[in-house]
């Protein structure tokens, strides 16, 4: 993740507590989606961002799993995500979100 | 009603290890937070040799060697695929060792701020003094300097290191003591951006057999920025290229739109030539340093080359209808406005759709999309996927909202309309415009009759804006008739108008 | 209670996947607060 989005998280973080925080990813692969999860959960993995060794345990949504789409309007959802739902491999996403989730989040 | 045409295209590749290594952002970052990292030291590992640059399937298809269909069967990963018999000399241009490009850096520089060690200098002189199309231009390179003042240079005056396999062979100079938009490490990206922006635009006007004289403008579409404190993006690279390259008869400016700029460019470029306020305008960019083994970390994550060891540069002319060239339908242009909005949907349809339902085309009607063509080798170990391949499910995906293909026909849409991404990561390089030069080549002996080039760009990187940009223009097979000078019309919609204005005399003839 | 209700919200957009402004549409009218949003571009 872009270092000076690590370090929004972090502030905001601190700012607004870590319990109330949602993070909401719109990564295009699967495998940067788990990392930049894994970033607000466990800690940057690369260990070049102010989140490297930070273990925040964020809830974090990719835009695309069923519980960010079931907690919107689904007329605005389909308008502004719907077409990625054929493009992006929607299954693969939702699994590396689990993965991470039942791994690293905390709240 | 008459169109401009595509006349001719360079493009070039210039091999950078060294500058990779020293210049790239993934690596200078890296060496500022922990300079003794375990990447920095495994980058010699991980970095190719010239030889097997020349021969990755991808960069002959960048410089015209190797059709973006046939690229499709080479095995992948590429990397590890290596083409036996690849030339650096390609249809469209060429790929440049690192040595001689420092000699053609040297060449562009106007004040005296590229230092080379007299020995390479002098190496790099008879290697540029075999080169066609630049062996009038080493007397422009001066003997170089000792060791010890390149040394100096870089210790007591801040120039940044130019190093070639490992070793100091030259440095850049800052151009001024307290300028902080003149410093080395600025004179460096835009003297890089400049040399290879020169070296397309010098083989675009070899390739075409162009009199460079009948060069009018030149549209400088890169992402670099050139001025001092006062202007910080005055301009004007264009300008500074067509000097070099000799267009005496030329002036030009700079255009920026991030990666969406040579789309940008070359629906400009077309304007102009249709206005009629020129007639020969060539549209250039060099390459960018900075994103030189922007993923490194990734590709040595996974055992790989860092494959983001090549400035690119293309040129491309953009001159008046010659009834054979493929003409740019300036008529069918699509824009990503402000208020379109950022979901992929909308952003499609204002660049895909929109030209097509002016024109009464259905998506299937392109017979070639050129999207983002950043080569998935690259991008896929980085996680940043198969960026053409998404493009082209996004544009089909439309097309099945909109009722011009079946959802079961995506996948087959996506080959037949689509091609392999073969673009370096280089921003605007990859943006669109690496097709052109072979659609040209389809659209005239090639067997295809429309093809779209689709520009987009992050403008949100620069902090100015949250919105995206995208432009996009079909260019077709040419019908071969070429306007009347000065009328507007065609010579065939003259003859049709003649033969009208004869029906209805005569019919007048008979009443009476 | 919803996943958004009282939220505070980073979005993380992806320019080759879901842009934050698409995201941020999305959260219109919800219970949830948009903080910060950016949209990434690994290309």
């Amino acid at each position: 993740m872009d270092l000076e989005n690590q370090n929004r998280v972090k502030t905001l973080t601190e700012k607004y507590g870590a319990e109330n925080m949602l993070i909401l990813l719109g990564a295009a692969e699967a495998e940067s989606a788990g990392l930049a999860a894994e970033t607000v959960t466990n800690g940057d993995p690369t260990f070049a961002g102010p989140l490297a060794g930070v273990q925040l345990g964020l809830k974090v949504y990719h835009a695309v799993e069923p519980e960010f789409k079931d907690a919107v309007n689904p007329d605005v959802y389909d308008e502004q995500v719907g077409m990625m739902e054929m493009v992006l491999d929607v299954d693969g996403i939702v699994e590396e979100m689990n993965n991470i989730r039942s791994e690293f989040c905390k709240y | 009603m008459s169109f401009p045409v595509i006349k001719g295209t360079g493009y070039v590749l210039v091999h950078t290890p060294d500058i990779m290594h020293h210049h790239g952002t993934t690596q200078s970052l890296e060496r500022a937070a922990h300079p003794d990292s375990e990447y920095l030291k495994s980058l010699n590992d991980h970095t190719r040799s010239y030889e097997d640059v020349v021969a990755y399937a991808p960069n002959q298809t960048y410089i015209g060697n190797l059709h973006p269909e046939e690229l499709r069967n080479v095995p992948t990963p590429w990397f590890q695929n290596g083409l036996e018999n690849a030339q650096r000399v390609g249809t469209f241009g060429e790929i440049m060792p690192q040595d001689e490009f420092y000699g053609l850096m040297k060449i562009s520089d106007a004040f005296d701020l590229v230092s080379l060690e007299e020995g390479f200098l002098k190496k790099a002189k008879e290697k540029l003094e075999a080169h066609p199309l630049f062996k009038e231009d080493v007397a422009k390179m001066g003997s170089g300097d000792t060791l010890a003042d390149v040394e100096r240079f870089i210790k007591d005056h801040h120039a940044d290191p130019l190093f070639h396999e490992g070793h100091l062979v030259g440095c850049v100079k800052r151009a001024h003591d307290v300028d902080v938009s003149l410093t080395a490490h600025i004179i460096f990206e835009n003297l890089v951006s400049k040399a290879s922006g020169v070296l397309a635009m010098k083989h675009l006007v070899d390739k075409t057999g162009l009199d460079v004289n009948s060069i009018d403008y030149v549209i400088e579409c890169s992402e670099e920025a050139c001025g001092d404190m006062n202007q910080r993006g005055g301009g004007n690279f264009a300008k500074a290229i067509a000097e070099v390259v000799g267009a005496v008869n030329a002036t030009g400016s700079d255009l920026r739109a991030f990666c969406a700029a040579p789309t940008h460019a070359l629906i400009e470029a077309a304007a102009l030539v249709k206005a009629g306020v020129y007639e020969n305008v060539v549209v250039v960019a060099g390459g960018a340093t900075a994103k030189l083994g922007m993923n490194g970390k990734d590709h040595v994550k996974k055992e790989m080359p860092l494959l983001e060891d090549v400035v690119g540069g293309f040129a491309v002319l953009v001159s008046q209808n010659d009834g054979v060239n493929p003409v740019i339908r300036t008529d069918l242009i699509g824009r990503h406005t402000v208020g379109t909005g950022s979901s992929p949907q909308a952003v499609i349809t204002s660049l895909i759709t929109a030209p097509l339902d002016k024109g009464g085309l259905k998506i299937i009607d392109i017979d070639k999309y050129s999207v983002e063509m950043q080569n998935p080798d690259i991008t896929k170990p980085a996680g940043a996927g198969d960026v053409p391949e998404a493009n082209y499910k996004m544009i089909g995906a439309l097309g099945v909202k909109r009722g011009d293909l079946e959802r079961a026909d995506l996948a087959a849409f996506v080959t037949k309309h689509g091609m392999p991404g073969w673009a370096p990561t280089q921003g605007h390089i990859p943006s669109g415009i690496p097709y052109v030069g072979y659609a040209q080549q389809d659209l005239t002996t090639g067997d295809l009759n429309k093809t779209m080039i689709v520009g987009k760009g992050s403008l949100f990187l620069a902090r100015m804006t949250n919105l995206f940009d995208g432009v996009s223009v079909v260019l077709e097979r040419n019908s071969g008739e070429v306007e009347a000078p000065g009328t507007g019309v065609s010579k065939n919609e003259i003859k049709e108008m003649i033969v009208e204005a004869m029906k209805e005399l005569a019919a007048q003839l008979m009443k009476e | 209670m919803s996943l958004l209700d009282g939220k505070k919200v980073i979005i993380i957009g992806d320019r080759d996947g879901i842009p934050a402004p698409a995201m941020v549409e999305c959260l219109k009218d919800t219970g949830a607060e948009v903080v910060f949003s950016s949209t990434e571009c690994f290309v």
